[in-house]
């Protein structure tokens, strides 16, 4: 085997230590630290890119705080404002049903007084009828000449009696 | 020293002949130039080439290119940092450095024609012994006398340390052998038995498309095995170093 000829062994070590000292200083001077540069930049960006998210987050959050605390505070004031419509509404339906029922009780007195004079005038009415009836009929069943303050007082105590339950 | 060999060309084992380009002598050392020294010389620049330009526009979203460098780094950043801890971070150049060089002289060793450093002992014995001598180098730098305790393990009876002791030091003594030679004979079989099945397709003319077929599967498995081995190289490394850094079992 090729391998094992002794003669090749020396040249190969020394060109093997000069290569690999050659590799070892080009490595560790020029190769190495250029892509730790490349790592630590892209780590360093990333860390910044993730602080500024950071930052973005906690503005974000802020204003979503005031929208929230401004969504609040517009919600209880329509609350307040529907209230207070709720409480004036009320106040003015009060005054309005007060106004109509005086109005009511008014036309209703009137109406009631117009009845009361309406049935006095009826009864009066029905009295002289009721009176001349009796002085007719007596005239004409008994053919006597009734006085009319006889037939009046008549028709006055027969209203008198049935006046209770005649009604 | 110029001793004759002959390898027939046809011969499974002629890829792993390195020859010499050139005959450089320094202070009685043979420095010959060779194609393995030249295939060495292209992961150095392979590997950093790829990094330098992969990473050059910095992108803040990556790119197909980039990602494959920042996986690179980020694969062995992590491993240091399971296998032994932050006080890996020192050894990260190193380790990154040894993982990068075998995993691209394996993959390098994929592409046809060309040649695979690490499926020569001489390589795969120099780094697993620059491993072994740098962690025990820091094991007695960082605990002294107390890093002779590592072969002593906690909990044995007295008698049984006569035999244990031994044990733990001959396996200590045996680790660059066999995370040397793990990874040279996984490169040297797999493109061994990849030339073997090629010697088949030729033989058996018309049939030859079975071993191809065969081939191509194969192909898949060792470009697997390219990778996987030197993950296995890199983490017996941290494993290594994790040990003479905490001294523990």
């Amino acid at each position: 085997m090729p391998q094992f000829w002794m003669e090749d062994f020396a040249p190969q070590m020394v060109w093997l230590v000069i290569s690999f000292i050659a590799l070892y200083l080009l490595m560790a001077r020029v190769a190495l630290p250029r892509v730790a540069d490349v790592l630590e930049t892209r780590h360093g960006r990333i860390a910044d890119d993730l602080d500024q998210a950071a930052q973005l987050k906690a503005q974000a959050e802020t204003v979503i705080g005031e929208y929230e605390a401004a969504l609040a505070k517009a919600r209880a004031e329509a609350q307040a404002t529907i209230a207070q419509a709720g409480v004036e509404a009320g106040v003015a339906a009060e005054k309005r049903n007060a106004e109509v029922a005086g109005i009511l009780a008014a036309e209703a007195a009137a109406a009631a007084g117009r009845i009361g004079d309406a049935k006095t005038e009826a009864l009066a009415e029905m009295r002289g009828v009721a009176s001349e009836l009796a002085q007719a009929a007596a005239e004409r069943l008994i053919d006597a000449q009734v006085p009319k303050a006889d037939a009046d007082q008549a028709v006055d105590d027969a209203m008198r009696n049935n006046g209770s339950g005649g009604r | 020293m110029t001793v004759e060999r002959h390898i027939e060309h046809s011969s499974p084992m002629h890829q792993f002949v390195i020859g010499r380009l050139n005959d450089w002598q320094l202070g009685g050392f043979d420095i010959s130039f060779s194609k393995a020294a030249a295939f060495m010389f292209g992961a150095v620049i392979v590997a950093t080439l790829f990094l330098v330009l992969t990473t050059s526009r910095r992108a803040m979203v990556p790119g197909r290119w980039q990602s494959v460098s920042e996986l690179w780094y980020e694969f062995i950043a992590d491993m240091i940092k399971e296998t032994i801890g932050s006080e890996g971070r020192k050894y990260f150049p190193f380790v990154f450095s040894l993982f990068s060089f075998i995993v691209i002289c394996n993959l390098l060793g994929m592409l046809p024609y060309s040649y695979t450093v690490t499926s020569h002992i001489a390589v795969t014995i120099t780094l697993a012994l620059s491993v072994f001598a740098l962690t025990t180098f820091i094991g007695i730098t960082r605990h002294g006398t107390h890093f002779l305790s590592f072969f002593v393990p906690k909990g044995v009876p007295l008698v049984m340390l006569f035999l244990v002791v031994p044990i733990e030091v001959l396996s200590y003594f045996m680790r660059p052998i066999s995370h040397s030679v793990r990874l040279f004979a996984n490169m040297t079989a797999g493109h061994t038995m990849l030339k073997v099945f090629g010697g088949f397709v030729v033989q058996m003319g018309i049939f030859g498309v079975l071993p191809f077929a065969l081939i191509v599967a194969l192909t898949g498995l060792e470009v697997a095995i390219a990778v996987l081995q030197a993950y296995v190289f890199t983490i017996l490394t941290c494993l290594y170093l994790n040990d003479a850094i905490h001294l523990e079992h």
